[in-house]
């Protein structure tokens, strides 16, 4: 393999790296509404089961984030031609991604700052956005590149937002979307303890067979239209896996479901990458125009620098983070979450603090 | 307007509010550091608390930071592509460089830190932040690497063949010395910046506490208020103006010689923060101009300093500076014809508002060391307010320092190095991406809208938790017993215990 080949591979580990770890973040959020109620329950006891489900991410989401910034970053250093093209051609679609990442930071973040129910329903609301949109979004993009987009003999992206709407981008945002909800679904069943557990588990099991379908759906028909070997391997896999997931989650098996639905998560970043191997953007106008790795990648040079900077890193950056799990890695129930410490809205009168102490 | 001028609003809208929050997260980190290994290694309280409370404070400006920073690492790519093509060989590696090296450890080690309290043995959770302020320190080198190339490119080639700048030494680009004198003012202004939040915040609790205590018939209370101020804020305070004191000298040296790469590096930028509009010898430094100022035939010197701007410019006082005009004219002769002045009347004042509103700070500095002199604890009502007008000061240099230099090299994306490789150098007309004007204006308003409702719930965050104060339930630290239980099996048998801290 030639160094812009290694490369290559490398982002489509970097973004295969963030659709595994952000998945389940993805996945709880969206599950903020379904996991984190449950009928005729208090308002304060639906707050703790939210609760629950943001803190058995708490530690980890943020740096779960940095590997599509670090992702951006590296196509930005490895192949300036496709990082230009594809963040100026799919422009809408990324800015409603960044709407939905920076209120999903502060949400998290700002949460249990303020004791107060319309505070945290606001949040509740920036968390939701923050999931859902870039959890469709994703798929719709990426989508969008293995199909092409109308792209000139420089390279700049000619079309409008309706060359980027159409069935099969919208198949390929659902089949992210339903991944990312079922992979949150195990991962909390694995992070939670007791009724919560179950419940996620259940949401887990009603998923598993829609997934399955979508996402073989979404994988059948590329592979259809763009497929190679490579990507007709990663279909296989992404279906066992999905059987696997079905069968595991009916049967209870936590572990085997993460392990499964991480599995059917690798597959389908294969299928995104092996479907842009051959042209990383074709042009919809004339293939004359499509954008190749050897047209869009960096000097032998500046490959050869990050490459040295990425095999001292990535290995410290990955055993750091796996420790960091390591050391979050009990189970959380209701029981665990404390009472809020958030300060009320309004700071107390003067008079008032003064008799506080 | 067109799609050009709304991308370089965009850009500098999107880049003020990010270092709005970055020069605090990257001055608090460090001292919030500092405050939990003086609790670590004394094991005196009061340092645990202040840690908790300005630790809380450093958390919520941290994720604004972290939401504004997201949108920087995309907007390259979506609105200057042309950019992104001409310059990524060179650009792209600090970059990527800065999610590897600074961006994991940040992030990775901060959710331990906030999470580890009562699960960490003490020392590794001492690690933590110090591992936190050192990743976003790491992040500041990597960015304004990849900045001060724009301003003076080295370390790469003109490709014909590909028509952009490709890397050949990428230790020449780690060690420019444009990188080299930014990087360390950069640090300045943000020590200056937290030193002045924590002092001013200190200063205020101090006044409030000794006055509550004047006021009070409750001698308990009195004389924990009391207690507090002298042993709480007072250490915290004087550790903080201290890191002005040394900061400030630290802004004035980098500043004086950044200065003085820039006559020789960027001479139209200069040119222009001095209205220095045609060739002197010995030429003088204007404290006030008049005039409609983004025209040279306009200006009326009104105050000035003979010789000191030549000083400034090159340590001999009868040096003779090129002027905006002739600057003009030598890029006219040897780049081609086109305007390549920058806005005088902003870089002017940029300058010098920048020199100006550090004053702030100086002058809290000033009077907080003297009002707290010998053990003493002030009680004066208007060195609080003092302290309170101090708090902006320092976020307007920053935000002042870099409008100044980066509209100080307008037109040029990429500022040709007059040493360099002369086919190196991109205007802002052949950076920006393709776009249509209505699709860069939707950006904007959204950025702008969204941006500026979180800045009020940030501002009002801050406020409420600053004017809370050192919470009740952050009095002592978790015990070695907790910290023990928590981190045995791990498995569900400890469900019991709560979690010291959860969203």
């Amino acid at each position: 393999m030639s160094l812009p080949e290694i490369w290559f591979v490398v982002v489509a580990v970097l973004f295969a790296g963030y659709f595994l770890l952000e998945g389940f973040d993805f996945g709880v959020g969206m599950l903020m509404p379904f996991v984190g109620r449950r009928r005729g329950e208090t308002a304060q006891e639906g707050d703790v089961r939210r609760r629950v489900l943001i803190n058995t991410i708490g530690p980890v989401w943020d740096g779960n984030e940095v590997w599509v910034i670090t992702g951006a970053g590296a196509m930005f250093a490895a192949f300036p031609g496709w990082y230009a093209t594809m963040f100026s051609g799919l422009y809408l679609p990324l800015l409603l991604i960044l709407v939905g990442l920076i209120a999903r930071v502060v949400a998290i973040e700002w949460r249990g700052k303020i004791d107060d129910p319309r505070w945290r329903r606001w949040c509740d609301v920036g968390i939701g956005l923050g999931s859902w949109l870039p959890a469709f979004l994703w798929g719709v993009a990426f989508a969008n590149l293995m199909r092409g987009l109308p792209i000139n003999a420089d390279h700049q992206f000619v079309g409008g937002i309706g060359d980027l709407v159409h069935p099969y981008a919208l198949l390929g945002g659902v089949a992210t979307t339903i991944l990312f909800v079922t992979h949150g679904a195990v991962f909390l069943s694995l992070k939670t303890a007791d009724e919560m557990r179950v419940a996620s588990m259940t949401v887990a099991r009603r998923l598993a067979v829609p997934t399955a379908v979508v996402v073989l759906a979404f994988g059948l028909w590329n592979q259809a239209e763009h497929g190679t070997r490579v990507t007709a391997i990663a279909l296989a896999v992404a279906a066992v896996a999905a059987v696997v997931t079905a069968i595991a989650t009916t049967a209870r098996r936590e572990v085997l479901a993460f392990v499964a639905t991480s599995l059917t998560i690798a597959a389908v970043a294969v299928i995104i990458f092996g479907t842009l191997w051959g042209a990383l953007i074709p042009s919809t106008i004339d293939p004359a125009f499509d954008l190749t790795i050897a047209g869009a990648t960096s000097s032998h040079y500046t490959l050869t620098v990050i490459s040295w900077a990425s095999i001292v890193t990535v290995p410290v950056v990955v055993g750091y983070q796996a420790w960091t799990y390591w050391v979050f890695r009990q189970r959380i129930s209701t029981r665990d979450i404390p009472s809020s410490i958030g300060l009320s809205m309004r700071a107390p009168s003067d008079a008032a603090a003064e008799n506080r102490s | 307007m067109n799609a050009l001028d709304i991308s370089r609003w965009q850009f500098g809208i999107t880049t003020v509010y990010h270092f709005i929050l970055v020069p605090l997260t990257i001055g608090l980190a460090p001292m919030v550091a500092v405050m939990q290994t003086v609790w670590t290694v004394t094991g005196n309280e009061q340092w645990y608390r202040a840690t908790k409370f300005f630790g809380k404070l450093f958390l919520i400006n941290f994720a604004l930071g972290v939401a504004t920073g997201i949108v920087q690492e995309f907007q390259f790519g979506m609105n200057w592509s042309e950019y992104s093509r001409f310059v990524g060989d060179v650009f792209g590696a600090p970059l990527a460089l800065e999610g590897l090296v600074a961006f994991f450890l940040e992030s990775t080690f901060l959710g331990l830190w906030i999470f580890g309290w009562a699960r960490l043995p003490k020392k590794v959770h001492l690690a933590c932040i110090w591992l936190v302020a050192i990743g976003v320190n790491a992040s500041a080198y990597f960015i304004i690497a990849a900045n001060s190339w724009m301003q003076h490119p080295v370390g790469a080639r003109f490709n014909p063949e590909t028509k952009r700048a490709e890397l050949v030494d990428f230790w020449a680009v780690m060690t420019n010395n444009t990188t080299l004198a930014a990087f360390p003012h950069t640090l300045a202004g943000s020590f200056l910046t937290a030193g002045t939040f924590v002092a001013a915040i200190g200063i205020w609790w101090m006044v409030r506490n000794s006055r509550r205590a004047k006021r009070t018939a409750d001698v308990e209370l009195a004389s924990t208020l009391r207690t507090d101020a002298r042993t709480l804020y007072r250490p915290v305070t004087r550790f903080a103006l201290w890191v002005i004191v040394v900061s400030g000298v630290a802004l004035a040296i980098t500043g004086d010689v950044q200065g003085k790469l820039m006559f020789e590096q960027q001479p139209m930028k200069m040119a222009s923060a001095e209205s220095l509009c045609h060739t002197e010898t010995g030429a003088a430094f204007s404290v006030l101009t008049i005039g409609t100022h983004n025209n040279c035939d306009s200006i009326t010197r009104v105050i000035e300093l003979p010789n000191l701007t030549s000083f400034l410019a090159t340590n001999t006082f009868d040096a003779t500076l090129p002027g905006v005009a002739e600057m003009q004219q030598f890029y006219n002769e040897t780049v081609g014809p086109g305007d390549y002045r920058p806005n005088l009347f902003v870089t002017y004042w940029a300058f010098r508002a920048m020199i100006g509103w550090a004053g702030g700070s100086a002058l809290l500095a000033l009077a907080g060391l003297w009002f707290t002199r010998k053990g003493r604890v002030p009680e004066s009502k208007w060195l609080g307010r003092l302290a309170i007008a101090a708090i902006p000061t320092p976020f307007l240099a920053n935000s002042s320092g870099w409008v100044f230099t980066e509209m100080g090299r307008q037109p040029w994306m990429v500022v040709p190095n007059p040493t360099g490789d002369p086919n190196i150098h991109l205007t802002v007309q052949q950076g920006v991406s393709n776009n249509s004007s209505a699709t860069v204006l939707v950006s904007l308003i959204t950025f702008t809208l969204v941006y500026g409702a979180l800045a009020v719930i940030w501002f009002s965050l801050i406020r409420r938790y600053a004017v809370e104060g050192p919470l009740a339930h952050d009095a002592h630290p978790p015990t070695d017993d907790s910290a023990r239980d928590g981190d045995g099996d791990g498995a569900d048998d400890d469900a019991s215990e709560k979690l010291s801290f959860a969203y």
